[in-house]
């Protein structure tokens, strides 16, 4: 089974976070790291190439793939201390700016490229970013590949080529399944990622990182970046910080002194 | 510049079939603003959901048919987004507005890629510019940035999160003319096939309780509950409040997972948000910091959640909850 799995490095969310100037995340090597959710996704392929046995598993590949700047390397970096396969980094000046739609265009233009070396079973990423928190680039990139979508899966399994997912919304859970190759989204429910041992760490450093750019990938540089994207940030600041909470300590009466501040706030 | 009666503003319907909620009625007071409202429905409506579309003047509802492929099922985000584009093609939509949940996004998303309109997703304001683009504006980072952006190629699609505005009827009842919509799905569409579909209650609700998403009133707990979501209840039932959880309080079981408040979970905005037994962690903030009025009750006075807090009780919630509950019941009386 050959499965990709499209990652993104983002900024630490316990970092001080902030946008750029033409209102980009900003984003540095320092306190970057691959998305948390993205570890569900690496996770979830790993299990599914594990459960084939050791010669199954001999035979099959979980490739990371991201779509960034140099920097953005520490994301695969960390895929490969889970136990990716292989990794590939699709840089090119032209993607920077990007909208949603851009980058999906890019990110399913690095797995048609993967797909010319040996046919791709499944796409399996995160719920979403955790910088943009948008969570419509897997329903995307299934739209770019016309492969079917099964998205926020809270199960997954894989028998006989058919993939099926179980999904939690608000009120209502759903049973999907759809025929292979697929675009799964898993949520952080999913499965417990794990954590990397000392020797993957230490293989993690050294192993090759596939570089491609726009050309390689056959994408005109036209349709993805600033100038394709169809939407622009027109201003963006920092709110201002709240007022210091007004905090008293219960002494007996601190029930009382909540609902009176409810009360006194036109809140009840 | 488009004057705002020349723009056609399509309003996608959650629930059409039970009778529309508050999400759907907020987007109908947001569109009145921008332009002439059309709402689509992707099943049958019921009598009360026209009633509703009449009092939020609305001029015409599209009801979609969905033929062509088999297993064709609205609750598919591909078909819903193929249904949605044949809506605006039928009503020359310019802007389309949608809530803010996973699946309306999800078609959203699929609708603007599919009619090579613009996306703004998770915006608490629309306007129009000085050059007649739609603006979406949100927040970001976790409520601590404020973006807005502008739309530059139609229809421009937006979903609007719970609680931007407060939903009002028109000034005057309209005439809803219905128009059926005839869809062609494609097999693209149902290439995922939906196996089985089970309602529950709604995370937060039970008995008789707003629905998370959309609540103007939340009260959450975290560890500090130590399990036991009475007091938790009992201060949300005395509010008329929303019950919700953090990710900690979820992954113990203490209550169902679709209760999570988090950037992983359901993003909350209510007019005030009651957070007992939670430190505040990254995570859970993301999803509530965007919140009116934050209470927090916690025994440890360090934690972080008091840095985002207007009010805070440092005690046992045991104790403050039961207390704050009883006091606005006897004010109430």
């Amino acid at each position: 089974m050959r499965i990709v799995v499209p990652v993104k490095h983002v900024p630490d969310i316990h970092s001080d976070r902030q946008l750029t100037e033409d209102g980009r995340v900003a984003r540095g090597a320092e306190d970057g790291t691959l998305n948390e959710l993205d570890e569900n996704a690496v996770e979830a392929a790993l299990q599914l190439v594990e459960a084939l046995g050791a010669e199954g598993r001999a035979s099959s590949e979980v490739v990371a793939l991201t779509v960034g700047p140099v920097e953005s390397e520490a994301a695969l970096r960390k895929a490969y201390q889970l136990g990716v396969d292989t990794a590939v980094r699709v840089t090119d000046d032209a993607v920077a700016g990007s909208d949603v739609f851009g980058t999906a265009r890019a990110v399913a233009a690095g797995i048609r490229r993967l797909a010319q070396d040996g046919p791709v079973d499944l796409v399996i990423t995160g719920m979403a970013a955790l910088d943009g928190l948008g969570s419509v680039v897997p329903a995307l990139l299934s739209a770019e590949l016309g492969l079917p979508q099964l998205a926020l899966a809270a199960r997954l399994s894989v028998v006989d080529g058919v993939a099926e997912i179980s999904r939690d919304l608000d009120g209502v859970t759903e049973v999907l399944t759809a025929p292979l190759p697929a675009v799964v989204s898993v949520t952080d429910h999913v499965n417990t990622p794990r954590y990397p041992n000392f020797k993957l760490i230490m293989a993690a450093r050294t192993k090759d990182v596939t570089v491609w750019d726009l050309a390689e990938l056959g994408l005109d540089p036209a349709e993805v970046g600033e100038g394709a994207a169809r939407a622009r940030v027109v201003s963006s600041g920092p709110r201002p910080p709240r007022e210091p909470a007004e905090i008293v300590t219960d002494k007996g009466e601190g029930g009382v002194a909540l609902a009176e501040y409810l009360i006194r706030n036109d809140l009840v | 510049m488009a004057d705002s009666t020349d723009r056609t503003v399509l309003v996608h319907l959650d629930t059409p079939a039970q009778g529309l909620r508050s999400p759907a009625l907020e987007l109908l007071t947001m569109a009145r603003g921008l332009g002439s409202v059309v709402a689509v429905a992707l099943e049958e409506p019921s009598e009360g959901t026209l009633d509703q579309l009449a009092e939020h003047g609305v001029r015409e509802l599209l009801v979609t048919e969905l033929c062509g492929a088999p297993g064709a099922d609205p609750h598919l985000t591909p078909v819903a987004a193929e249904a949605l584009a044949a809506a605006v093609a039928a009503s020359g939509a310019t802007v389309v507005l949608l809530s803010s949940s996973f699946p309306t996004k999800e078609a959203a998303a699929r609708l603007a890629h599919a009619t090579g309109g613009g996306l703004v997703l998770d915006v608490t304001e629309v306007s129009v510019d000085g050059d007649g683009a739609v603006v979406g504006a949100k927040r970001v980072l976790a409520g601590t940035w404020d973006v807005a952006c502008a739309v530059r190629s139609e229809p421009a699609v937006l979903t609007v999160r719970a609680n931007a505005v407060v939903a009002t009827p028109a000034p005057a009842r309209s005439e809803v003319a219905v128009r059926r919509v005839a869809v062609e799905v494609t097999a693209t569409a149902t290439a995922a096939r939906l196996v089985s579909r089970t309602e529950h209650e709604p995370a937060g609700g039970g008995s008789g309780r707003p629905a998370l998403a959309e609540a103007a009133y939340v009260v959450a707990g975290g560890r500090g509950t130590l399990g036991d979501f009475g007091p938790v209840e009992d201060l949300a039932d005395a509010l008329g409040a929303a019950v919700g959880a953090t990710r900690d309080a979820v992954d113990e079981g203490w209550v169902g997972h679709d209760a999570q408040i988090g950037q992983t979970g359901v993003t909350v905005a209510p007019r005030l948000y009651v957070g007992a037994g939670i430190s505040g962690a990254p995570h859970h903030r993301g999803g509530m910091q965007s919140s009116a009025v934050i209470v927090a009750v916690n025994n440890d006075p360090d934690s972080p959640i008091f840095e985002i807090a207007d009010f805070g009780v440092v005690g046992d919630l045991a104790e403050v909850l039961p207390q704050a509950a009883a006091t606005i019941r006897a004010h109430r009386a």
